[in-house]
């Protein structure tokens, strides 16, 4: 980040006094001996082993299973802040499910010459097969996580839409549960809305996208790659707290025009498959042929009307971080409004004049791949060395189309429990966001991420980065 | 239910009823093996086929000696069947099957896996093995005792129980296959020392050793024996008595789904042979030949519940 840029701390703000949403946080805070909080923060190591919170990180063959770091002190949030982050999100994200089906259907967006054809038509994450599919209800992106950073006092900005399958929701869940666990006291002091509806959201949200072939209560089955996958813990979470069944490819076919599941009494039909498996590992016939992961068939009985498949096929390409750049442009083409959540500047590498600036500037800036996630293949150039940074430039200069640019943001901080007591980490914020014909729910929360080390922006969990619980307030 | 979610119920209890079992055995031969030092190598020998780990040893080491063996039958993830790879295996498929446990008993089995993952990253020495045998058991008893605690009683529990019990049939018939000679009339210089050893170690691998002494107070002979470990409806691991719970449990499953299934008809008629045989009638049948066939037919029921409730697509 720029030099003298100041950073903004959610508790201590600009000035060094503790911000009102922290108040009566701080205050409890202030009457807690420190060695029971570092006690607490141990058992919580404890419960979360204990029950199996864990996940995997590709490429590491030691501690296959790993624990993500979890924080005790929560990220507070007032219901202020809250209400206005709620109609942005709910904003965009009706947007973009505008977006995606005008893409699929007339591409009114590109013959009124406000987004560039290339951008779709050479786009890996654009599927053909969805041309002319309308999904049950109309509903592209049945789960959204957007992925917001702040940089001081009313400055939030959208750094990632998250439209295709984000995860860490039952991180959101289990961290209010550990919090509620150990601090059962702080809960009666401080009024924190609660994010428990989660799964019951869920569950009627997705129910309430039923394809037309469902008759009867709808029958929800979550689809997961299995138990080697990073976020399966995930997945067996949600079938569980829904009530819905897990599956895998290998336990599903089609039978007479459904999805089917096999039972101890034969094959009984899912009338919606919310799916943690990529687009591309679906359906065997339809996209990749070697895949085991997803169910032969599974495209033909979902344009039939057999099966809504969450979020839908081809959805991904509104994660492509070029369409990010646009986004503002989409938002206003679709409701007529301006954005209410700013993204953050952007430049589109493919653009001559912008390959340019990045070029000279790659110190200051991100680097991100255009169809990357998880924080691998990114630069960031204020903390990379004069060889990492060379060695990009090549890359970059290779392929510039594939990457996008963005200012290294000053992160807001909130503070972590050390060794040495507080000190300031920065954070970014998940929000969960459920779409429905009849609705857009968000949970008043989210997942807040945070880098451990002093310093440090990178949040990602698979690159050391922890999670606090997140507080929005009631009044 | 998920065909896929009944067989890794099943398998789940199939594997942690093998790591106590291969806990008990392990027990029962070093106990042997510091009595009677001149008798270790067999013994160690008889463990690992009682095991069913023959072949794979031999790929790996040419004696049988207590550190060998100890390390094989508890650690080694080559060999299939270790305590290790068993609770490695259980554990797997209560994560494939979570959705279908209580928070009580997946958290029993994860502290399972935890404390045996600690436990076992070292080599065990002889000195310290009687307390992590201990351990082994314990573990395995605070999952069962989760089960028995806190789930419903339903095609779940059906599922868990089948594969507990299938499990323990095998187990407590692979013991007397490895064993049947010292228990044959032909084979008895009656009485002899070493004879009274082989047969308490029988009784310590099934955990029966007191329950037999309360029962024949001052009296062991081979016969009684293997009446006691193949007829005694009273001896939880006793052959009828796997089998008297194995049809019960087919029983509920057939109950509750409405559907009578090849498995029952295969199951029945291996209970009813063990309820109407004597211990006479099978010695003069021939010991050997009755534990090999109970071991076929065993074997080929795990198939057939398997198939009829489709674990496998």
């Amino acid at each position: 980040m720029d030099k003298g840029q100041t950073i903004f701390d959610e508790m201590a703000g600009d000035g060094g006094l503790i911000r009102h949403p922290y108040k009566e946080y701080h205050k409890w805070f202030e009457t807690e001996a420190p060695a029971r909080l570092h006690k607490k923060s141990a058992d919580s190591e404890t419960f979360f082993r204990r029950t199996g919170i864990t996940f995997n990180v590709y490429g590491r063959e030691e501690a296959a299973e790993r624990l993500i770091p979890f924080d005790i002190i929560p990220r507070v949030i007032s219901a202020r802040e809250w209400a206005r982050l709620e109609r942005g999100i709910e904003q965009r994200v009706r947007a973009i499910n505008a977006f995606l089906h005008d893409i699929y259907h007339r591409q009114e967006i590109i013959r009124a010459g406000r987004i560039p054809m290339e951008l779709i038509a050479n786009n890996e994450a654009f599927l053909p097969q969805m041309i002319g599919v309308s999904p049950p209800g109309n509903v592209y992106t049945h789960i959204v996580g957007t992925d917001l950073v702040r940089t001081g006092e009313d400055e939030f900005f959208v750094l990632e839409d998250n439209a295709r399958t984000p995860s860490g929701v039952s991180y959101m869940l289990e961290n209010r549960e550990t919090m509620l666990h150990m601090f059962p006291e702080l809960f009666a002091k401080v009024k924190v809305r609660a994010v428990s509806d989660y799964p019951k959201n869920l569950r009627r949200s997705l129910g309430d996208c039923a394809p037309p072939a469902c008759n009867g209560k709808p029958v929800v089955a979550v689809l997961t790659p299995g138990i080697h996958n990073s976020a399966y813990f995930e997945h067996s979470f949600l079938a569980d707290q829904m009530g819905a069944e897990l599956v895998e490819g290998h336990d599903l076919r089609v039978v007479d025009g459904r999805i089917a599941m096999r039972t101890t009494q034969g094959y009984d039909p899912i009338d919606v498959l919310y799916r943690r498996v990529d687009d591309d590992y679906l359906d065997p016939l339809t996209f990749n042929p070697q895949s085991q992961l997803g169910v032969a068939g599974i495209m033909d009985v979902y344009r039939a009307g057999g099966i809504t498949i969450a979020n839908a096929p081809g959805t991904g390409i509104a994660d492509d971080k070029a369409i990010y750049s646009y986004i503002p442009e989409i938002v206003e083409f679709y409701t007529g409004e301006k954005a209410m959540l700013k993204n953050v500047p952007t430049w589109r590498c493919a653009e001559a004049d912008a390959l340019a600036y990045v070029l000279d500037n790659l110190e200051e800036l991100v680097v991100k791949e255009v169809h990357g996630s998880g924080g691998y293949g990114m630069l960031v150039g204020p903390a990379a060395s004069k060889r990492e940074i060379s060695a990009f430039r090549t890359k970059l200069k290779a392929k510039p189309g594939n990457y996008i640019a963005q200012p290294t943001l000053a992160l807001s901080t909130c503070p972590i429990l050390t060794k040495k007591g507080l000190a300031p980490r920065h954070v970014d914020l998940r929000p969960f966001v459920l779409v429905s014909p009849r609705s857009v729910n968000i949970t008043p929360g989210g997942l807040t991420r945070v880098a451990l080390k002093a310093g440090s922006l990178v949040v990602n969990s698979s690159q050391g980065g922890g999670t606090k619980d997140t507080w929005v307030l009631e009044e | 239910m998920l065909g896929k979610t009944a067989g890794g119920l099943f398998w789940m209890f199939r594997f942690l009823e093998r790591s106590e079992n291969t806990a008990r055995l392990l027990d029962a031969g070093f106990r042997i093996a510091l009595t009677r030092s001149s008798a270790s190598e067999n013994e160690w020998a008889s463990v690992v086929a009682t095991a069913g780990s023959t072949q794979a040893y031999a790929t790996k080491y040419d004696e049988y000696n207590a550190r060998n063996v100890i390390d094989f039958l508890l650690r080694d993830r080559a060999n299939p069947s270790s305590v290790m790879s068993v609770i490695d295996g259980a554990r797997n498929n209560a994560r494939v099957v979570r959705t279908a446990l209580t928070r009580e008993v997946w958290e029993a089995t994860n502290e399972c896996w935890i404390t045996l993952k600690g436990l076992l990253s070292q080599p065990v020495s002889e000195r310290d093995l009687p307390d992590v045998l201990g351990t082994i058991r314990q573990q395995s008893a605070l999952v069962r005792g989760a089960l028995h605690g806190t789930m419903l009683r339903n095609d779940i529990f059906d599922f868990a129980r089948l594969g507990t019990f299938l499990e323990r049939a095998d187990n407590t018939a692979r013991i007397l296959d490895v064993k049947y000679y010292v228990l044959l009339p032909s084979a008895s210089f009656v009485g002899s020392s070493l004879d009274n050893v082989q047969w308490e170690s029988i009784l310590r691998s099934v955990s029966a050793q007191r329950a037999f002494r309360w029962l024949n107070p001052g009296e062991v002979n081979p016969m009684s024996i293997a009446e006691f470990i193949i007829l005694d409806q009273r001896l939880p691991r006793s052959l009828v008595f796997c089998y008297k719970k194995i049809v019960d449990n087919l029983g509920y499953l057939e109950e509750d789904y409405g559907l009578r299934l090849d498995c029952h008809d295969r199951a029945i008629p291996i209970l009813k042979r063990l309820k109407e045989t004597s211990i006479h009638a099978i010695f003069d049948q021939g010991l050997h030949e009755f534990i090999t066939a109970f071991i076929r037919d065993n074997m080929a029921l795990g198939g057939q519940i398997e198939q009829d409730y489709r674990f496998i697509g």
